[in-house]
């Protein structure tokens, strides 16, 4: 019998936790079947972040390292340092990554750390219940923004792909989204193409994956995709922002 | 064996070196800097690393990293860079992960000053951070024992798998002084914990944790267990013609050698004094300073803290049994015939002269 499909290698097998509609499930299996692709299992370190992901290192089937919030980026440094020849990735929500850990990712695309970074955005800090985060949208309802964000006391969404792709650095900047099949083949490829990258030494590489959160968004799976092609990806436009040498 | 005149902090960075540090992850703070720039010159020639972090937190959680990896790193800072890193000395200690922090004290609190200190005492001695845990404190009294206590501090931290402080005054740090340079160490513990990818073998994890109630709870008990094995294989402390004293000092680093000069002056003037000074700040020598209390008539503790820190442990110790006295000022390090001017004021009051 031919086999068509199975679960990645680089994936434990364990039962996730997630929300029902949540992306992180697709998201983890996209990083693990770039893995596979890429035969570097054995070689892959993954750091897991504080937020709703701090149990990736429950599925993810290689080596693992639960940082403190928002610091994944300075570890993987370290890491990567001592142990150039091993691949090393971040995985990290927009709380822990725009917000807490912003100092960490902007020093570590500065230095061109030879990582990767997979953002997974959704707009909120999901684990804590659905307060704003860095990249929660103008207008947005959240708990801890419950007349919807406004400009004139929360300031501006953070772009984080545009920002970053100013740093002389970062050698891979892209933005994807998870909201249909073509989305989700094209957020495969820019995971693969990161590790890539990164596997050639060319300095820093992050791919920002806009995520849903129905249950903090208040929505059912099915109209979270279609909030998030609303008024997600209009603010937050897909594509590559930098691919060093091209 | 090369006896060269070394800086404190060079000699650290050297110790360090020769007990087969190769990871370094730093921050610039006085009077701790000279440890980086000693190794930003040697790191990159021995095949080490060598990374000066945007923070202190960045700094700690590098080290967090690097130490996960099985390989001996460490960082170095001052108070206030020593309480940023505070979050991350939690998470070692959670997660088992040796390594070496050095704390070169300045005066404090807030941005205090950048003269010598003892003040850290409380941050150091009581784990720090957040949560059960404490770390081994080691505190030098020469640049000769910064070196050695550097060393012993790498070996105690893979021993135990835990954080390892060496805590020693700006004083210290600046001061250049002889020392006989220790012979490079050439046998590791085996790490099969580390994270260096799962080639060959099952995935390792680091992780710090433990959600279901009963996970925290065992893991903490562990913890606990591991700690009372530290305090009963690792207090370190030295006695000073401590035998037939009526007064003791208890002092430590470079406090402890000016107070052996004041024991001496003391007893030229016919008081009978001694000294205790502690190596080990935790485990904190208990047994020695309460045996010792069973003998003597009054202790005094002296630190370079105006509030005083140190005499807590002393006051644990003796448990009421016999006076404790401070002699202390944040920021400055007496000379031995201050003190023995107000040994003399104590003696007085204890009716000892």
């Amino acid at each position: 019998m031919k086999m068509i499909a199975k679960k990645p290698e680089s994936l434990t097998g364990a039962k996730y936790h997630y929300c029902p509609g949540c992306s992180h499930g697709i998201i983890h299996r996209l990083v693990a079947e770039a893995m596979d692709e890429l035969n570097i299992r054995e070689q892959t370190i993954g750091i897991c972040p504080v937020g709703c992901s701090v149990l990736a290192y429950d599925y993810f089937n290689c080596d693992m390292l639960e940082a403190a919030h928002g610091r994944a980026p300075a570890i993987a440094t370290a890491i990567k340092r001592l142990l150039p020849d091993r691949y090393l990735f971040t995985y990290q929500g927009d709380g822990d990554l725009a917000s807490i850990g912003m100092g960490e990712i902007v020093h570590a695309s500065l230095r061109g750390e030879k990582i990767t970074t997979i953002f997974v955005n959704n707009t909120l800090y999901g684990m804590t219940g659905g307060q704003m985060a860095p990249t929660t949208l103008l207008g947005q309802v959240t708990t801890t923004s419950p007349y919807g964000r406004k400009v004139e006391w929360e300031g501006y969404p953070a772009k984080m792909c545009e920002l970053l792709s100013c740093n002389e650095g970062a050698a891979y900047i892209c933005r994807t989204a998870v909201n249909s099949p073509a989305n989700i083949i094209k957020t495969k490829k820019a995971i693969k193409k990161a590790f890539q990258i990164q596997g050639q030494g060319l300095g820093f590489t992050l791919v920002e994956v806009l995520s849903t959160c129905p249950t903090n968004w208040g929505l059912s799976p099915a109209d979270s995709l279609k909030w998030m092609e609303e008024h997600m990806i209009p603010y937050y436009p897909l594509g590559e922002f930098k691919v060093k040498g091209e | 064996m090369q006896r060269v005149l070394m800086k404190g902090n060079e000699a650290i960075a050297e110790g360090a070196i020769r007990a087969g540090c190769r990871g370094f992850f730093g921050y610039p703070i006085t009077p701790s800097s000279e440890i980086a720039e000693y190794m930003a010159r040697k790191m990159p020639t021995i095949g080490g690393v060598f990374v000066q972090a945007e923070s202190e937190l960045a700094a700690i959680n590098m080290v967090y990293g690097g130490a996960a990896t099985g390989a001996r790193v460490m960082t170095a800072s001052s108070g206030p860079g020593i309480s940023l890193k505070q979050e991350g000395i939690s998470f070692l200690a959670e997660g088992e992960l040796p390594c070496l922090i050095v704390d070169i004290c300045r005066g404090g609190p807030g941005l205090g000053g950048i003269q010598p200190s003892q003040a850290d005492y409380f941050q150091a001695t009581r784990g720090g951070g957040h949560g059960d845990y404490y770390i081994i404190v080691l505190a030098p009294s020469s640049a000769q024992e910064m070196m050695d206590l550097t060393m012993l501090g790498f070996e105690l931290a893979d021993k135990h798998r835990t954080p390892v402080m060496l805590m020693a005054e700006g004083t210290l740090g600046n001061l250049i002084e002889p020392v006989l340079v220790r012979d490079e160490v050439t046998e590791f513990v085996d790490k099969p914990w580390a994270i260096t990818g799962c080639l060959g073998r099952q995935p390792n994890i680091v992780n710090t944790l433990h959600m279901p109630v009963e996970q925290l709870q065992t893991r903490n008990q562990h913890l606990t267990e591991k700690y009372q094995a530290i305090r009963s294989q690792e207090i370190r402390s030295e006695e000073f013609l401590t035998e037939d004293a009526d007064l003791i000092l208890v002092a430590y680093g470079i406090m402890a050698r000016i107070a052996k000069k004041a024991v001496m002056n003391a007893r030229s003037l016919g008081i009978k004094t001694g000294l205790i000074r502690p190596i080990t700040l935790w485990p904190y020598p208990y047994g020695v300073v309460n045996k010792i209390a069973q003998t003597c008539k009054a202790m005094v503790s002296i630190e370079i803290s105006t509030t005083g820190q140190m005499i807590e442990d002393i006051k644990l110790a003796t448990a009421g049994k016999v006076p404790i006295h401070y002699i202390g000022e944040i920021a400055r390090t007496p000379n031995p015939e201050e003190i023995t001017q107000q040994l003399l004021v104590i003696a007085a009051k204890e009716g000892l002269i």
